[in-house]
């Protein structure tokens, strides 16, 4: 068993914001969301947070640890001694709704503006609407809030989606990707990139968008016209 | 996020929180180009001294030769250098190739730039 300083930012846009330690002792071989399922449980039923399936592959348990974006479900309280202090943050650069929680659906916006065709094949067969998600992509956001660029415009599609882009254009499937591919070379497509290489850094799923967008780069400049 | 003003964009550009070596190198890249920006423009100022005739000149050349601009000098040879060895680095890296290999290459043109920065310096000093 180890003891752990959860040190949460806590509040709302419109309640403004402070953080609030709380202290959990958990299994040395549990994750920072079961301390923060502990603190939901038996110390302050008002905390915000969202998770789901508890082994990456939901993807909305995204949050930054000591400031830096991870999948709060993977990861593990044994990377921090005991009796240390753990600072959890929201995501960056998505609208802040209270708490660990923020909304998702700038991401899932511009998910759907690339009009990705494609399930990993394990949904394939339960899924009321298959085809809705980008192979490895969990759709976490912690690629769009580690992207210094998405942070500074909202127009940048950003890595998550130009990855699928790439996807798309690689195996179209006999989907009609002229619009999305237009949408790829635009101003805030592709070419806004910095290369600060975060997003591919942060993924959990060894999506690559960083290698993606270069692609993308190759696609657009050397393509047959 | 909708109505960022533009401090925060400027914030979102240099928040090195919870940064790695690819965020650091872009921190630092847009650091070393508002420096040069900088520097170009001071530098034409400068250049003003020599319409104004040979004692404002010499009087310029007089003030540089001050040990501060021998560390002010440093300081713009390492901006010069990191801004255009990283942008090898990032020109490759932004064209797909090499992106498991990003944290290598920020060290290997940081070390690079240290390097020949150094060398620069002890040119500079042993010319002096």
């Amino acid at each position: 068993m180890r003891t752990l300083k959860l040190r949460i930012l806590r509040g709302s846009p419109t309640l403004g914001r402070q953080y609030q330690t709380f202290t959990v002792t958990l299994p040395d071989e549990a994750n920072i969301i079961d301390g923060v399922e502990q603190i939901f449980g038996h110390q302050d039923h008002s905390l915000m947070f969202r998770h789901a399936c508890h082994h990456a592959s939901c993807g909305l348990c995204g949050a930054r640890v000591n400031g830096r974006e991870r999948l709060m479900c993977i990861t593990p309280v044994s990377e921090f001694p005991d009796g240390a202090t753990v600072t959890l943050e929201p995501l960056r650069n998505f609208p802040w709704v209270g708490d660990l929680a923020v909304d998702v659906k700038p991401l899932l916006q511009k998910m759907d503006m690339v009009g990705l065709p494609y399930s990993r094949e394990d949904e394939l067969a339960d899924s009321p609407e298959p085809g809705n998600r980008f192979e490895d992509c969990i759709e976490c956001g912690l690629c769009m809030s580690a992207c210094p660029v998405v942070g500074s415009s909202t127009k940048y599609l950003g890595p998550a989606p130009l990855a699928g882009l790439a996807r798309l254009i690689q195996e179209p499937r006999e989907v009609d990707f002229s619009k999305a591919c237009a949408l790829g070379k635009s101003p805030h497509g592709v070419w806004r990139c910095h290369s600060a290489m975060e997003c591919t850094e942060v993924c959990p799923s060894d999506v690559d968008p960083s290698q993606a967008i270069g692609w993308l780069r190759r696609f657009y400049t050397f393509k047959k016209k | 996020m909708d109505n960022q003003t533009t401090w925060q964009k400027i914030w979102a550009w240099i928040d090195y929180r919870g940064r790695r070596e690819g965020g650091i190198g872009f921190i630092l890249m847009r650091l070393t180009a508002i420096g040069l920006v900088v520097y170009l423009l001071l530098h034409l100022t400068m250049l003003t001294n020599l319409a104004r005739g040979p004692e404002a000149w010499d009087g310029f050349i007089h003030l540089v030769e001050h040990p501060f601009f021998i560390l002010a000098d440093a300081v713009l040879i390492f901006g010069l250098l990191y801004h255009a060895i990283n942008g090898i680095r990032v020109g490759i890296l932004g064209l797909g190739w090499g992106s498991r290999l990003q944290a290598p290459l920020f060290w290997g043109a940081f070390a690079l730039t240290v390097i020949l920065t150094v060398a620069a310096v002890a040119a500079i000093v042993s010319i002096g």
